[in-house]
């Protein structure tokens, strides 16, 4: 079982283009619809779940190996969706750096990082629209963090904790 | 490309390294990529906007998290094995921590913990966060027209029509490169 689940999130990391809001459709058809490890709507209160705790999203991966199998489901989920990529990422590291002084290089890394900075602008209005559920206010706290983040160099955590204490006062 | 001379920038010892990266997985409710520009370019200078950009964009193309494979690039860059280890452990542990801490709640008391109020409003000030941060980022570097065109419909394409991101990245990475090559004058004559 713990191997099983080592093997599946193995194959959900290296095909996880675009992190783990990408890979969700997959992992889901591999947990709920193949293996019939959960149910729909475990696995949606599972996502809920992940997406309360800081750091890197693709930790959803964590929260449902724990689901599946506890401690040991956990540890085999979260290696398994970390680790692959992470090799990955290393040896391309090492080729870009054997092929530093290809004048190509450097142009053609250059051409991603519009559909980086695309993709980034992208997770942020659909994490806007998403917070519109709760009505209007949430889309004033959008509109002055964007500006503060975007014309001060002031730390972001100001914004954080002042739409953390908005919510509390109007939300609740 | 037009740009200013890069300011100079800081190598992180192994323990700044991973406790920059601490930093960034701690504060990183919702936009880590958010966080990560914060704390690696502004804060603590140890790359420039544009080898952030760089890095970032590889990290994207790659399978795995965008930040996650960023960290063992910049890792290994300052300090090989030990700097992609440092850096990818001090990225995922605090929230690891986190998340167990939430398992444990929820199995307990079958539901999350009453802040949902509390979380929605730090959820729109980090929707506010990433957004501005891509502004940020579009505006520091100076972007060509047709890298502006690319980047909006990258945008249309994940926000809007809700297209896989595989193929986005498929589909516009090597057209974005083929207009990056030739303005660097490697394919179509010489340089624009």
């Amino acid at each position: 079982m713990i191997l099983q689940i080592l093997l599946t999130f193995s194959i959900l990391s290296l095909v996880a283009i675009g992190g783990a809001n990408a890979v969700l459709p997959e992992m889901h058809r591999q947990l709920v619809e193949l293996h019939g490890w959960l149910d729909d709507a475990t696995f949606s209160q599972l996502y809920a779940l992940a997406q309360a705790a800081p750091g890197p999203n693709i930790l959803v991966a964590s929260v449902m190996g724990w689901r599946i199998a506890g401690a040991g489901g956990m540890a085999a989920a979260t290696f398994g969706m970390l680790v692959p990529a992470a090799i990955l990422a290393w040896y391309v590291a090492g080729l870009m750096h054997r092929l530093r002084g290809a004048a190509w290089l450097k142009p053609a890394q250059g051409g991603l990082v519009p559909v980086a900075i695309g993709l980034i602008l992208a997770a942020g209005i659909t994490m806007a629209e998403a917070s519109h559920s709760h009505g209007v206010m949430p889309l004033i706290v959008v509109a002055i963090s964007t500006l503060f983040v975007w014309r001060t160099n002031y730390s972001p955590l100001w914004v954080l904790a002042g739409g953390g204490v908005l919510g509390a006062v109007f939300l609740s | 490309m037009p740009e200013a001379p890069p300011p100079a920038t800081v190598i992180p010892g192994p323990a700044e390294l991973f406790a920059g990266y601490l930093k960034i997985g701690l504060f990183g409710f919702g936009g880590v990529a958010a966080w990560a520009r914060r704390v690696i370019v502004e804060e603590r200078h140890w790359l420039t906007e544009r080898e952030y950009a760089e890095v970032l964009g590889l990290g994207q193309v790659l399978p795995g998290p965008n930040v996650g494979n960023a960290a063992v690039m910049i890792g290994r860059r300052f300090h090989g094995l030990s700097g992609a280890l440092l850096a990818t452990a001090g990225l995922y542990c605090a929230p690891f921590v986190i998340l167990v801490l939430l398992c444990l709640f929820y199995d307990r008391y079958g539901q999350l913990p009453a802040v949902a109020p509390v979380m929605a409003g730090i959820a729109a000030g980090a929707a506010g966060m990433v957004i501005g941060t891509a502004f940020k980022m579009a505006g520091k570097l100076k972007l060509r027209a047709e890298a502006v065109a690319i980047l909006l419909l990258a945008t249309l394409g994940a926000a809007w029509l809700g297209l896989p991101l595989p193929v986005i990245v498929l589909v516009l990475g090597p057209i974005s490169i083929a207009f990056s090559l030739w303005r660097a004058g490697l394919i179509g004559g010489t340089a624009r």
